[in-house]
C-alpha cells in the first residue's frame, strides 16, 4: 500500500513544519562505556565483552572517564551549560540486545543542557538549532534477524545477537522544537546533522562515519496550520543514518502529514521506519502512555562532579570549530563567499583543507574535489568522503601535475586508476605507464617520424602556413599515447623544421 | 580430626603457622564434618571439594618454602551462593539459574582465593537473598543446628548454620536489610555488615544495590575482624566501594576498651513486639558494658518507625530492576512456552515464570509498581526521603552516642512454617537491622545469651560510617565479659555441637 502523499511546495504552502532531532554519536573511545571492554568495530560476534558488558550477574558499571570528557566537550563546542552534578539512570525495557534488560542512561540529570548550534544554509544564511540536552548512554547489541525476507524480526525464524557494539560510549544531542524553517526545514535537518558531524571529528571524539552508524538520527516532524499555533503530533523516524536520508525523510513526512491532515484524518503519535530503496517511512510502534521505561537513578554508580577547573582546562583546549576555521581558510585562501560555500555546501571543506595542508594549492584541491570527484561521487550516488580515495592521495596528484609529471588529462585517467584500487597515483603512473614524454631523444624520435610521414604537411609549414603545425603535433601525441606535453612537441617541431 | 573443627579461625590459624597442622588436613576435616552432618542442616548447596584440597596442597607448600602467608593463609571457609565463582556453579537459591558456572570470581573470591583460604562450598540462601529463614530457597530450607525444627534466619541462614555446626571456621555472607546479622543472631554466632562500600561488590549477584554489604561470618568477633581485614578496602571495578584503607579490627577485637564510651540504646528498636527472653538478655549484656565502664545513654530515632515501609519500597525497586536480566536469552534456565510462537518476549515471560519462586515474583511485582510512571514520586520518591530521615536520626543520635545498641531480632528462631504465608510478619522480624542498611552505617551481632526456650539471643552494635572498628572493640569487650560468666563459648557451653563438656 503506497502512501498518499502531497506535493512539497503545497504543503509547506498551507502547513508550518516544527522539527525536533536527537542525534546519537558513538564516541571512539578505546574502551566501553562502563566496561574494559575494546569498543572498537568490526571484530568477530560476541569478542569484544567481558561479564559487565554481557550484564553477567554481579558484574557491575564503572564510568569511562574519557568518554565523560567527550560528553563535556561536545556540551561545550554546542554551548551548553555543564552540570554542576548529573547521575546515571536505568531505562527498563525488555529487549534480546539489551543484556541486563535496561539501558544505563541520563533522564532527569544529562551531563549538558541549554546551548545552541548555529548552521549556515546553503544560500549563506545562519539559523540557531537551540540544543536542549547532551547526555551519555550505552549503546544496546546488534541483532540479526535470520530466515526473513527484509532482515527485519517478522519472518525471521530466528535471530542472533551480538554485544560487541553493548555497552559502546553513546552522546544523544537533542534539539528544543526547531521553528521558523519553513520550507527549508529538510535543509535545516541536514545542514545541522552535517554541522554536527564536522563538529564530532573536528574534536576528535569520534570517527562520526554515517554509513557504520556512528552518527545516527531519530527525527522528529510535525506541522501545524501556522506559526505560533499550538504544535501538532509528531511522527519519530527512527535510525536514519546518511545526510541525504534526513533531507528525504524531513520532506517527506511533511508531504504525508499533509495528506493525512487534508484528508480529515489526524496525525498518530508514533515511530516510524525509514526505507531509503523508495524515500519513503512507513509505520512503527505506535507510542502510548503505557510505554513506561520506570526510570531511576543508577544505584550502582555514584554522581558525576565534573570539577569546574577541569572543565575550564577542556574549554580552553576545544579545537579551532568548524565554522570559525570555515571563515579563516576563506580569508586565508583569498575565496569569495560563492566559492566557499559551494565546497562547504557539496561537504568537501574538510577534504580541501586536508589536501591543501598536505601542500596542494587551494585553487587545484579545490579542483580536483569539486570537479572529477564530485562527478564520480554523484554519479555513484555516494558522500564525496567515500569516495576510495584519500586526501594524501588527491595531494600527490596535484603534486604531480604541478611539477609537470602529469598532464591534467593524465591526471584524470591516473585518479580513475587509484579509484579502481590501483594504489596511489605514484603506483598508478608506473604501473600504467603514464608518465609524461619529457625525454627529447624519444620525443624528437616521434617528431622526426610525424615529419617523415607526413612531407607535403612539413612543406607547408615551411611555406609559411604555421597553423599546419597542428596536425604534427597531433600526430605526436598520438604516437606517444597522450603522455607528452603537447606545448614542447610543437617547440621540437618547430625547431627541426626550422621556423 | 573433630578438635579441628573446634578451632576458631585465630587458633586455626596459628596451629597452621606453627607447622602443626596442615591446610590440606585442615580443610579434610571441615569436609568430612559437612559430609556427616550437613544431611541434617542442609548449609551447603554444594561442596567444593577437590579444588578446596587443591588450593590447601598449594598453600601448605608456599608455607613449606617458607613464604610470606595472609594471616589466614589455609584457613577455609565458605561462601553464600549469590557470590560468583568461577569454574563453581552459583544459583542465588534460585530455579532460574541451576547449573550456571561462572566465568569469573567476584572480588570478594579473588581475595579468598589471594589470601589462600580453600572454598569449602557454596551456602544456602533464600532465593536471591529474599527471606529471613531460608524457606524461600529453590533447594529446600537450611535447619538450625540449635533445633532442627526452626529455622537458621535468612538470607544467609546457609553460612551461619555452616560456622555454628562446626563445618567451616569462617564464612561470608550478605547483607541487605539483615541477612548477615539476623541468622548470626538466631544461630548463636558473630556476623558483621560493614559500613556500604567497605566490600567490594564486584560479583555479588545484585539484590538491592544501594543497600547490599557483603561481611564476614564467625563464632567470634576476633574472627569476625580479621577476615573482614582480608575481605576488606578498595575496588576500581565497584564504584561505590570505598578508598578507605583497612583498619586494624583485630587489634580492636582483642585489645579494645569501653571505658567512656557512650553506648546509646535506641528505644524504638526495643520494648514492645520484643519477645521477653530477648529484652532480658540484651539488659543483662547491657549490664557488663556498664560493669566494663561504658555509660548507657537512651535515644530516639523517631523516623525508624517508617523504615521497613519504606525499605520494602526501595528493595523492591531496585530488585525488580538487577532480576530483569534472567530471562533465558544468555545463561541459566530457558523455558519455551508450552505452545503458541516461540518468540524472545514468550520464552522470557516463560523462563520467568518458571525460573523464580513466589517471593521473587512478589517483589518484582511491588518494585515494578513502585517504579511505574505516575507512582514513582508517591513510592520510590517518599521512600527515598524516608531514608534521608532516617540517616538524620542515626547523625544525631550518634552526636549523643558513640555506637547505639539493640537486640538484633526481635525474636528467637521461629519454627518452619509459621511465617511462610504472611510476608508481613516475616518482614517485621527484619525491623531492628534494616536501619542500617538503609543508612549505610555498619553493624554487628553477636550472641549475648540464651532465652528462656533455649534459643540464642542477638545483641546489635551499629557505629556511625567508615567507623567499624568501633563494632569490634565493643563487640570484643562485650563477648570476653559473656564467656567469663558463662565459661566458655556459647556454642560449646549449649552443647549445640555434643559436646558439652
Amino acid at each position: 500500500m503506497s502512501t498518499h502523499i502531497v506535493d512539497y511546495d503545497e504543503a509547506v504552502d498551507r502547513w508550518d513544519p516544527v522539527l525536533g532531532l536527537e542525534v546519537h554519536v558513538e564516541l571512539g573511545t578505546r574502551t566501553k562505556m562502563f566496561d574494559g571492554a575494546p569498543a572498537s568495530f568490526g571484530a568477530e560476534p560476541n569478542t569484544q565483552t567481558t561479564p559487565v558488558s554481557l550484564g553477567l550477574p554481579g558484574a557491575l558499571p564503572v564510568v569511562n572517564r574519557t568518554a565523560v570528557e567527550s560528553a563535556i566537550r561536545i556540551g561545550l563546542a554546542l554551548n551548553c551549560e555543564i552540570a554542576e552534578s548529573c547521575r546515571f539512570a536505568r531505562k527498563n525495557y525488555f529487549y534480546p540486545d539489551v543484556p541486563k534488560n535496561f539501558q544505563i542512561s541520563q533522564y532527569d540529570e544529562p551531563i549538558a543542557h541549554d546551548g545552541h548550534l548555529d548552521i549556515e544554509l546553503a544560500d549563506g544564511t545562519v539559523f540557531r538549532v537551540e540544543i536542549e540536552r547532551a547526555h551519555m548512554e550505552e549503546d544496546a547489541g546488534k541483532n540479526t534477524h535470520v530466515g526473513g525476507e527484509t532482515g527485519r524480526i517478522h519472518g525471521a525464524d530466528h535471530s542472533l545477537v551480538d554485544y560487541n557494539r553493548a555497552g559502546v560510549p553513546l552522546v544523544e544531542i537533542v534539539t528544543r522544537p526547531i521553528t521558523g524553517a519553513g520550507e527549508r526545514a529538510p535543509e535545516v535537518a541536514r545542514v545541522y546533522v552535517q554541522t554536527l558531524r564536522d563538529i564530532f571529528r573536528t574534536l576528535g571524539v569520534s570517527e562520526a562515519r554515517m554509513e557504520r552508524g556512528n552518527v545516527r538520527a531519530d527525527v522528529n516532524v510535525s506541522i501545524r496550520p501556522e506559526p505560533g499555533a499550538p504544535l501538532g503530533t509528531r511522527s519519530e523516524t527512527k535510525n536514519v543514518n546518511s545526510l541525504r536520508s534526513i533531507e528525504q525523510a524531513v520532506r517527506f513526512e511533511i508531504s504525508r502529514q499533509a495528506a493525512v491532515l487534508e484528508s480529515g484524518g489526524t496525525v498518530i503519535q508514533e515511530t516510524r521506519h525509514w526505507h531509503e530503496d523508495s524515500g519513503t517511512t512507513s509505520q512503527g510502534r505506535v507510542k502510548s502512555d503505557a510505554e513506561d521505561y520506570r526510570y531511576f537513578p543508577e544505584p550502582d554508580l555514584m554522581p558525576i562532579v565534573p570539577d569546574r577547573a577541569w572543565i575550564e582546562v577542556l574549554r580552553a583546549g576545544l579545537p579551532e570549530l568548524p565554522a570559525v576555521r570555515r571563515r579563516r581558510l576563506q580569508r586565508e585562501w583569498g575565496w569569495s563567499d560563492v566559492e566557499m560555500r559551494d565546497v562547504a555546501n557539496a561537504g568537501a571543506l574538510s577534504l580541501v583543507h586536508g589536501t591543501v595542508e598536505l601542500g596542494a594549492a587551494p585553487a587545484a584541491a579545490r579542483k580536483w574535489w569539486m570537479g572529477e570527484l564530485s562527478r564520480v561521487a554523484n554519479a555513484g550516488g555516494v558522500e564525496l568522503e567515500d569516495l576510495p580515495v584519500s586526501v594524501a592521495q588527491v595531494a600527490q596528484l596535484a603534486a604531480l601535475v604541478e611539477s609537470g609529471d602529469l598532464t591534467d588529462n593524465l591526471a584524470r585517467q591516473v585518479l580513475d586508476g587509484v579509484l579502481a584500487g590501483e594504489g596511489d597515483p605514484q603506483q598508478v603512473v608506473e604501473a600504467r605507464g603514464l608518465k609524461v614524454v619529457s625525454d627529447d631523444t624519444a620525443l624528437l624520435r616521434a617528431v622526426d617520424e610525424a615529419i617523415a610521414a607526413n612531407p607535403d604537411v612539413a612543406a607547408k609549414i615551411r611555406g609559411g602556413r604555421v597553423q599546419a603545425i597542428g596536425s604534427l603535433v597531433g600526430g605526436v601525441m598520438k604516437a606517444t599515447r597522450g603522455q607528452a606535453d603537447a606545448a614542447r612537441v610543437r617547440e621540437l617541431i618547430s625547431q627541426r623544421l626550422g621556423i | 580430626m573433630t578438635e579441628l573443627t573446634r578451632l576458631t579461625a585465630a587458633a586455626l590459624a596459628a596451629a597452621l603457622r606453627a607447622g602443626e597442622v596442615s591446610s590440606v588436613e585442615a580443610t579434610r576435616a571441615h569436609l568430612d564434618r559437612m559430609a556427616e552432618v550437613d544431611g541434617a542442616y542442609h548449609a551447603f548447596l554444594r561442596d567444593n571439594a577437590a579444588d578446596a584440597l587443591a588450593a590447601a596442597a598449594v598453600v601448605d607448600a608456599a608455607r613449606m618454602r617458607g613464604e610470606d602467608l595472609s594471616p589466614l593463609a589455609g584457613v577455609p571457609i565458605a561462601v553464600k551462593d549469590n557470590i560468583v565463582t568461577r569454574g563453581l556453579e552459583t544459583t542465588a537459591g534460585s530455579r532460574i539459574l541451576a547449573g550456571w558456572i561462572p566465568p569469573y570470581d567476584a572480588t570478594l573470591v579473588t581475595k579468598l582465593r589471594a589470601a589462600g583460604m580453600p572454598i569449602l562450598g557454596k551456602t544456602n540462601l533464600d532465593e536471591f537473598a529474599m527471606g529471613s529463614s531460608t524457606e524461600h530457597s529453590a533447594y529446600g530450607p537450611t535447619r538450625n543446628p540449635w533445633d532442627v525444627t526452626r529455622i537458621p534466619g535468612g538470607s544467609g541462614g546457609g553460612s551461619a548454620a555452616a560456622v555454628a555446626s562446626l563445618q567451616a571456621p569462617l564464612a561470608v555472607g550478605s547483607d541487605t536489610g539483615g541477612s548477615i546479622r539476623q541468622p548470626a543472631a538466631v544461630t548463636g554466632t558473630v556476623g558483621v555488615k560493614p559500613t556500604y562500600g567497605g566490600v567490594s561488590r564486584y560479583g555479588l549477584i545484585a539484590l538491592a544495590s544501594s543497600l547490599d554489604q557483603i561481611g564476614p561470618v564467625a563464632r567470634n568477633v576476633e574472627d569476625a575482624a580479621i577476615l573482614h581485614e582480608v575481605i576488606g578496602g578498595h575496588d576500581p571495578r565497584d564504584s561505590t566501594s570505598l578508598p578507605d584503607a583497612v583498619a586494624p579490627f583485630a587489634d580492636a577485637a582483642r585489645h579494645g576498651d569501653v571505658r567512656g564510651m557512650r553506648v546509646g540504646v535506641v528505644l524504638e528498636l526495643g520494648g514492645e513486639g520484643y519477645q521477653d527472653g530477648v529484652r532480658a538478655s540484651f539488659e543483662a549484656a547491657l549490664d557488663l558494658l556498664r560493669d566494663a565502664g561504658a555509660e548507657v545513654v537512651e535515644v530516639s530515632c523517631p523516623s525508624f518507625d517508617f523504615a521497613l515501609a519504606a525499605y520494602y519500597l526501595i528493595l523492591p525497586a531496585e530488585a525488580s530492576s538487577n532480576l530483569a536480566r534472567f530471562d533465558g536469552m544468555r545463561y541459566g534456565l530457558r523455558v519455551e512456552p508450552k505452545d503458541g510462537p516461540v518468540t524472545a518476549e514468550r520464552v522470557m515471560a516463560a523462563t520467568r515464570g518458571a525460573g523464580f519462586g513466589d517471593e521473587v515474583k512478589r517483589r518484582i511485582i511491588l518494585g515494578t509498581h513502585a517504579l511505574s510512571a505516575g507512582y514513582y514520586d508517591a513510592y520510590y520518591g517518599s521512600a527515598q526521603k524516608v531514608r534521608t530521615l532516617i540517616q538524620r536520626d542515626f547523625t544525631a543520635a550518634f552526636a549523643a552516642a558513640d555506637v547505639l545498641v539493640s537486640p538484633t531480632a526481635p525474636t528467637t528462631a521461629f519454627r518452619f512454617g509459621e511465617k511462610i504465608d504472611d510476608p508481613l510478619a516475616m518482614y517485621l522480624n527484619d525491623v531492628a537491622t534494616i536501619p542500617a542498611n538503609l543508612a549505610g552505617i555498619p553493624g554487628m551481632s553477636l550472641p549475648s545469651g540464651v532465652s528462656g526456650d533455649g534459643l540464642p539471643v542477638g545483641f546489635q552494635i551499629l557505629a556511625p560510617a567508615h567507623e567499624d572498628i568501633r563494632l569490634y572493640r565493643v563487640g570484643g569487650v562485650l563477648e570476653r565479659a559473656l564467656e567469663a560468666r558463662w565459661g566458655g563459648p556459647l556454642l560449646d557451653v549449649h552443647g549445640v555441637n555434643g559436646a558439652a563438656e
